[in-house]
């Protein structure tokens, strides 16, 4: 903690707030200060934090003494904490709140969250600075670059994982933009939902089948629309007819009867590739009485659910016991 | 909403284009897709017919995992009766998964939204969770109840209990730790050890390290 320096919060020239996050507290190492649930704001060069109830109580971390950081899990389900190890405090340190300290790290705590995105910031951050800024240690006269040797070979490494974490981290910027678009999508499907649920009949079956498939290719389960009786998904249905084609004979000789486990595990198996979701085996499964197929989907009480041969279940296996029993 | 959907069908095209490995090989991302993807109500498991699905291949590599347990589970029922705990299921799955370093990239977040999908299939896919943190997956529909936990919990070191244990730990009345230990018997989830000077053990096979 003896990092850290006095600020009067004032950003400089150039400098934008990248990601900020509240309810922020800073231990020295694993001790408690009285840094407590402040705003924690990460620049391109520093991190800042203010006091809640202070406003002149602002400290500083210079990110180029961080040396890495990672997240420690609280356990008890509590929010992550991050570690951030950091070099020795250097000569010409400006004051701050600690004169010494014997701990080689802080640790920021989250009381309300945001630790898993302001850790990706500060990583992104921390990866690109030292682009920035040459070490200041590398002596005038340094001889050639090598690019042989154990040296070369960490540099490269090195390299790699700072264009791996790059990649990464522009992988989290898409995907963020990605499901900002998705939940444009969900909101969407909401308001035309609610449309059928109110409009019941002014909707033609057909313009609700085509939404269903929407939904379905969206992922979201809408359970007004979401009936099983009335008419499936075209896709449902045909799965439905491949599975007893693939199905009836060995559900047979299984004697008649096959857990829902099992079938799962031999479809996919037997697909290779373009799995079956559960949910996918379960609604074709619900279409075989309305198609009049001869399987049948049978969940007993305990709650194991088979696919049940009609011509040799177990309604029909008692009856031929009975007859037999009659004829004695 | 057609139009608005090929849009995003696009976009989504285009995220694939970029990051359709990242999804395969880095399970933090991963973990983190489908966070996102449950804040704003998307499974993007529900179906393999699904855009996710289809286009970043997320849904082929979960339903494998699905297999993979289930097809574990059923090879060591006899054995644990239908319980064991999750580290040792997340074991076995990647050494079926094989020896290469993309087969072992499955985490246990990988292995628990597998097994959440699993329950729809009804074979009583059941998560529970022990006072250490730990979890034990249940895959046969016995029912579970407050007290066969607190026996579970008490043999979460060992690995076995005895009714002495019980009464001493637990507070239990001979009666109950007997109806208790009988059922977990018959359900197949312990085994009974005579061997012990002390009296008998109940050994919980789904509790063993390392096996």
């Amino acid at each position: 903690m003896d990092r850290f320096e006095w600020s009067d919060g004032k950003l400089k020239e150039g400098e934008t707030v990248i990601k900020q996050q509240g309810g922020v507290k800073i231990s020295d190492g694993p001790e408690k200060t009285n840094f407590e649930n402040g705003l924690a704001q990460l620049t391109h060069s520093r991190l800042i934090w203010r006091s809640p109830q202070n406003q002149q109580s602002i400290v500083c971390l210079h990110l180029s003494l961080v040396l890495f950081v990672e997240e420690m899990s609280d356990g008890r389900g509590k929010s992550p904490k991050l570690v951030l190890h950091l070099q020795s405090p250097r000569a010409n340190q400006p004051k701050g709140p600690v004169y010494s300290s014997q701990h080689t790290h802080i640790r920021l705590g989250f009381k309300e969250g945001g630790a898993n995105d302001f850790n990706r910031c500060l990583s992104e951050v921390l990866a690109r600075k030292v682009w920035e800024f040459a070490p200041v240690s590398r002596p005038a006269n340094q001889p050639r670059k090598i690019h042989a040797g154990i040296v070369g070979i960490e540099r490269n490494l090195e390299k790699q994982r700072k264009e791996t974490d790059q990649n990464i981290s522009k992988a989290f910027q898409d995907l963020d933009k990605l499901i900002g678009k998705a939940k444009e999508m969900v909101e969407l499907s909401k308001k035309i939902s609610t449309k059928i649920k109110d409009k019941q009949g002014e909707i033609s079956e057909d313009e609700t089948v085509k939404f269903k498939s929407y939904l379905l290719s969206l992922g979201i389960n809408d359970p007004v629309t979401h009936e099983t009786h009335g008419k499936g998904l075209k896709y449902h249905e045909e799965l439905a007819k491949q599975l007893v084609a693939v199905l009836q004979e060995p559900i047979e000789e299984n004697g008649g009867m096959m857990a829902l486990t099992d079938v799962f595990c031999r479809v996919n198996r037997a697909r290779g590739i373009e799995l079956l979701s559960p949910d996918d085996l379960l609604d074709a499964c619900k279409q075989f009485s309305r198609l009049r197929l001869p399987l049948r989907l049978r969940i007993f009480s305990s709650g194991v659910a088979v696919l049940e041969s009609i011509s040799k279940g177990e309604d029909e296996k008692v009856f031929e016991a009975a007859t037999l029993l009659e004829e004695f | 909403m057609s139009k608005q959907l090929d849009a995003f069908r696009a976009n989504l095209e285009e995220f694939a284009a970029n990051h359709r490995n990242d999804i395969k090989k880095n399970p933090e991302f991963r973990r983190h897709f489908q966070e996102m993807c449950a804040t704003i109500g998307v499974d993007p498991l529900a179906s393999g017919k699904g855009f996710w699905s289809e286009m970043l291949g997320v849904g082929d590599f979960y339903y494998e995992i699905g297999v993979q347990i289930i097809e574990v589970c059923l090879a060591t029922q006899h054995r644990n009766g239908g319980l064991m705990s999750l580290e040792e299921l997340l074991q076995k799955v990647r050494t079926t998964r094989g020896r290469s370093r993309q087969a072992q990239d499955v985490s246990l977040d990988d292995v628990m939204r597998a097994i959440k999908k699993l329950k729809c299939l009804g074979n009583g896919f059941v998560l529970h969770r022990l006072n250490d943190g730990r979890f034990m997956v249940q895959s046969v529909p016995a029912e579970l109840n407050m007290d066969h936990t607190s026996v579970l919990n008490t043999a979460q070191g060992t690995g076995h209990v005895s009714i002495k244990a019980l009464q001493d730990k637990l507070g239990w009345q001979k009666e109950r730790s007997m109806l208790v230990m009988d059922r977990l018997v018959q359900e197949g989830l312990v085994w009974v050890d005579d061997q012990d000077r002390e009296g008998r053990l109940y050994w919980f096979p789904g509790l063993f390290p390392d096996t």
